[in-house]
C-alpha cells in the first residue's frame, strides 16, 4: 500500500495534490531507499520468531533422551537422583508456578498503586525521584538480590514475618503457612520475584496510565466524578490492556528467574503445600546442576527441564493474554 | 551434534580468554612456534574449580620459569571430562575419578593423575557455640540420613559429654549444586554407613534424605550461620578462612582429629600404603587407616590421555606434571591444600612414563 501511494504521480489525485502526501516522497525522491528499510525492519521482526524456533527446536532435541525415556512420568515424578539416573521434574514445575503466582499476587497491587500515586496523585516534586527509584530496582542484578535474600531478607521473614502469620494470625491452622519456619522457603522467593517483578508491572502501568487521554478524564470529571470515580470509571478502563501487559510481562520474568531464587528458595526437591517449606525452580534446577552434570542421560533431563521451562512459560503468557481478551470482550458489550 | 556445540563453547571461551592474560615470562622459541597456531598458548585445560587457584598459581609460576603458557578455565569437573572427552583441551581436571563409563565413552585410555588433596569439614550452629563437638561415623550419617532429628540425641550426648546440647531440631544443609565437596563428603558417608551407600550412594550430586540445599559453599555457610540448630559440610580452606565451628571426626584408626591439612596429607599416605603397584589412581581415599588420618579427604585429578597425537604438546604436559609434582608441591599450603605424600608422587611419576606420543621410544 505504501508503494501504491509512493508509486503514483501526485497529480493523479483528484482536486488539488493533497499537501501531506508530498513529504511522503522524501526530499531526495527515492521509493529505493524505502523498499531497503521495509526489507531490514521486516527481517529484523522475523528473526525474533525465528530465533525462538531455533531454541524450541535445540532444547527439544538436547532434552528427547529423558523425555523418551521417562515419558510422562517426566512431570509427575518427585524423585531426582543424579545417582540412581531417575529424573523427574514435579517438584520444580510446582515451585515456578507457585513463586511466580505468590510473586505476582504480592507485586500486582503494590505496583499498581504505585502507578496511579505517579500517574494521579504525585506533586510534580516528587514524581521524578520516587519513579527514578522504583525504575532503578530493576537494574539491580539479580545475584545481588539474592545476597540480599540470603542475609536480610530470610533471616527478617524467620523471625517476624512468618512467626506473626503462622501464630499472630492463626493462618498456622491452614496448610499453607504451617510447619517448621527455616527461613529459605518458597514463600521467601515469592517475596524477592515481586520486588523484582515490582518495577516492570509499575513502569508500564504508570506510562500507559499517563496516555490516558485528557479529554477521558476531563469528561469524568465534567459529569461530576470525583477523582477516584474519574480514575475508576474512566482512566483505568482505558489503560487496562496495557496495566495487563505490564503484569504478564512481569509474571514472564518471574517464570524464568533463577539465581536470586536459587539462593533463597532451600532447593528441595519435594511438592510441599506451605509456603514455608522449601522448594525448587525449574530454572534453579538447571543453574545448580548444568557446570557438574557429566552423564548424557542427566544433561538430556535437564535440557528437558528447560524445554518444560519454555512450554510452561508459553502457555502461562497465552493464557494470561487469552484472559485479558475475554474480559476486554465482555466489558466493551 | 551436542558435541559440536560444546566444542565451539569451548573454542570461543579458549579463544576470548587466550589473549588477556599474558605471563611476564620470556617466551621460549618452540613456545611462540606453538603459540602461532593456538593463540598464543601453549596448552589448554578445563574443569574442577576447587584446585583452579592452585593451579592457576602453579600456571603462572611455570610460565614465568619456562616460558610455556598453560590456559586453564574452571568449569566444573563435569565439564572438564567432557571437553576432555571431545578433544577439544588437552587435559581436564576432575574433583572425582571418571567412572567407568566415562572412561569408555572417552575412547581411549585416560591417565589420572592426583595432584592435591581437598579435605571436608563439618560445621554447625549452636547456641554458646561450643567448639570441636564430636562426631562419629555412625552418628553423623545418621543426622544426614534424618534418623537423628534432635541435638539432644542420646548418641550425640554420649559422645560430647562436656557440650551443653539444646533440645533443638536438627537443620541438615547441603550442597545444591553439583560439587567436588558433595562427592568427597557422600563418597565418605557411603564409606561409613551401608544405609548411606545403598540410600542417597555418592555423587556430585546426591537425592538428599532430608534437609535444604545452598548454592555454593558461601550459600552453605550463609544458611548455617544464620539458622541454630543447622549443621552442614564445606570445603576445609572455606571453614578456615571463615573461622567456622568445625566438628571433630572419629576415624578408622579410632582416634579424635579435627580437621587440617597434615590430616588429609596423612589420609593419602594411609591409602597409598595399600595401592597396587599398577594402580590408575582412580581411587577413594576416604576413611583411609592411620592415627592422624583425617577421614573426609580426597585427591583432585588432572586428567590425560595416555596416547597423544600431538609430540610437543604432550612433552610440554608431561614436563609441566614433573614439574608441578615436585616444584608445585612445595606451593600448595600457602593455598591451603594439603600436598600429596611423598610416596604418591614416586607412584604418580611411574605412570607419568606410560605418557605415549609420536617420536618417543
Amino acid at each position: 500500500m505504501v508503494d501504491e501511494i509512493l508509486a503514483g504521480p501526485p497529480g493523479e489525485a483528484e482536486g488539488p495534490p493533497v499537501e501531506p502526501a508530498q513529504p511522503r516522497v522524501g526530499i531526495h525522491g527515492g521509493g529505493f531507499g524505502d523498499r531497503i528499510y521495509s526489507g531490514v525492519i521486516t527481517l529484523s521482526a522475523l528473526c525474533v520468531p525465528a530465533l525462538l524456533l531455533l531454541i524450541f527446536w535445540v532444547i527439544t532435541k538436547a532434552g528427547w533422551l529423558a523425555l523418551h525415556t521417562f515419558g510422562f512420568g517426566f512431570l509427575t515424578s518427585s524423585q531426582w537422583d543424579s545417582v540412581k539416573q531417575q529424573y523427574g521434574a514435579a517438584p520444580a514445575l510446582y515451585g515456578t508456578l507457585v513463586s511466580s503466582f505468590v510473586a505476582l499476587v504480592l507485586a500486582t497491587p503494590l505496583a499498581l498503586g504505585v502507578a496511579i500515586f505517579l500517574s494521579e496523585f504525585a506533586p510534580a516534586w516528587l514524581r521524578r525521584p520516587v519513579a527514578f527509584l522504583v525504575d532503578l530496582l530493576a537494574a539491580i542484578p539479580s545475584v545481588v538480590y539474592g545476597l540480599w535474600g540470603i542475609f536480610v531478607l530470610v533471616p527478617f521473614l524467620r523471625s517476624w514475618v512468618m512467626p506473626f502469620l503462622r501464630d499472630t494470625l492463626h493462618l498456622g491452622a491452614t496448610p499453607f503457612f504451617s510447619g517448621p519456619a527455616y527461613g529459605p522457603s518458597m514463600l521467601a522467593a515469592g517475596v524477592i520475584l515481586a520486588i523484582m517483578i515490582l518495577p516492570y508491572i509499575s513502569a508500564v502501568s504508570r506510562e500507559v496510565l499517563m496516555a490516558v487521554p485528557r479529554s477521558q478524564r476531563e469528561a469524568a470529571l465534567a459529569l461530576g466524578a470525583t477523582r477516584w470515580e474519574m480514575l475508576w470509571g474512566a482512566a483505568i478502563p482505558f489503560a487496562r490492556s496495557g496495566i495487563a501487559g505490564g503484569v504478564i510481562l512481569g509474571l514472564g520474568r518471574a517464570l524464568g528467574e533463577t539465581m536470586a531464587v536459587t539462593m533463597v528458595i532451600g532447593n528441595r526437591q519435594e511438592i510441599a503445600t506451605s509456603l514455608f517449606a522449601p522448594g525448587y525452580t525449574m530454572a534453579s534446577l538447571i543453574a545448580n546442576q548444568f557446570t557438574e552434570a557429566t552423564s548424557d542421560l542427566n544433561l538430556s533431563a535437564l535440557m528437558a527441564v528447560g524445554f518444560v521451562l519454555f512450554v510452561v512459560t508459553l502457555l502461562v503468557n497465552a493464557g494470561a493474554r487469552w484472559l485479558v481478551w475475554r474480559t476486554s470482550l465482555e466489558t466493551s458489550i | 551434534m551436542k558435541g559440536v556445540t560444546w566444542a565451539t563453547a569451548a573454542m570461543m571461551l579458549v579463544a576470548c580468554s587466550g589473549g588477556g592474560k599474558k605471563p611476564s615470562g620470556q617466551a621460549s622459541s618452540t613456545a611462540s612456534q606453538a603459540a602461532a597456531s593456538s593463540g598464543g598458548v601453549d596448552l589448554t585445560g578445563a574443569g574442577a574449580t576447587f584446585p583452579a587457584p592452585i593451579y592457576k598459581q602453579w600456571f603462572f609460576n611455570y610460565a614465568d620459569k619456562t616460558g610455556v603458557k598453560i590456559n586453564y578455565q574452571a568449569i566444573g569437573s563435569g565439564g572438564g571430562i567432557r571437553q576432555l572427552t571431545e578433544r577439544t583441551v588437552d587435559f581436564g581436571a576432575s574433583d572425582a575419578p571418571m567412572s567407568d563409563q566415562e572412561m569408555a565413552a572417552a575412547g581411549a585410555k585416560v591417565l589420572h593423575f592426583p595432584t592435591v588433596i581437598g579435605a571436608v569439614a563439618i560445621t554447625y550452629n549452636l547456641p554458646g557455640n561450643p567448639q570441636f563437638l564430636k562426631f562419629s561415623p555412625d552418628v553423623l550419617a545418621d543426622i544426614f540420613l534424618g534418623k537423628i532429628t534432635k541435638w539432644n540425641d542420646k548418641r550425640i550426648v554420649a559422645l560430647n559429654p562436656g557440650a551443653k546440647l539444646p533440645a533443638m531440631d536438627i537443620l541438615v544443609v547441603h550442597r545444591s549444586d553439583g560439587s567436588g565437596t558433595t562427592y568427597i563428603f557422600t563418597d565418605y558417608l557411603s564409606s561409613v554407613s551401608d544405609a548411606w551407600k545403598n540410600g542417597p550412594g555418592k555423587g556430585k550430586d546426591v537425592a538428599w534424605p532430608v534437609g535444604l540445599g545452598g548454592k555454593g559453599n558461601e550459600g552453605v555457610t550463609g544458611q548455617v550461620k544464620q539458622t541454630p540448630g543447622a549443621i552442614g559440610y564445606v570445603e576445609l580452606a572455606y571453614a578456615n578462612e571463615n573461622k567456622l565451628p568445625v566438628g571433630e571426626l572419629k576415624n578408622k584408626s579410632g582416634m579424635w582429629v579435627k580437621p587440617s591439612l597434615q590430616g588429609a596429607t596423612a589420609c593419602a599416605a594411609g591409602a597409598a600404603q595399600s595401592l597396587p603397584a599398577d594402580t590408575d589412581f582412580r581411587i577413594s581415599i576416604v576413611n583411609a587407616p592411620g592415627a592422624d588420618v583425617y577421614p573426609i579427604s580426597s585427591f583432585t585429578w588432572l586428567l590425560v590421555y595416555q596416547k597423544m597425537d600431538d609430540a610437543a604438546k604432550a612433552k610440554k604436559l608431561v614436563d609441566f606434571i614433573t614439574w608441578a609434582l615436585h616444584d608445585g608441591e612445595q606451593q600448595v599450603k600457602a593455598l591451603e591444600y594439603a600436598p600429596l605424600p611423598e610416596n604418591m608422587v614416586d607412584l604418580e611419576m611411574k605412570q607419568l612414563q606410560e605418557v605415549q606420543y609420536p617420536g618417543k621410544m
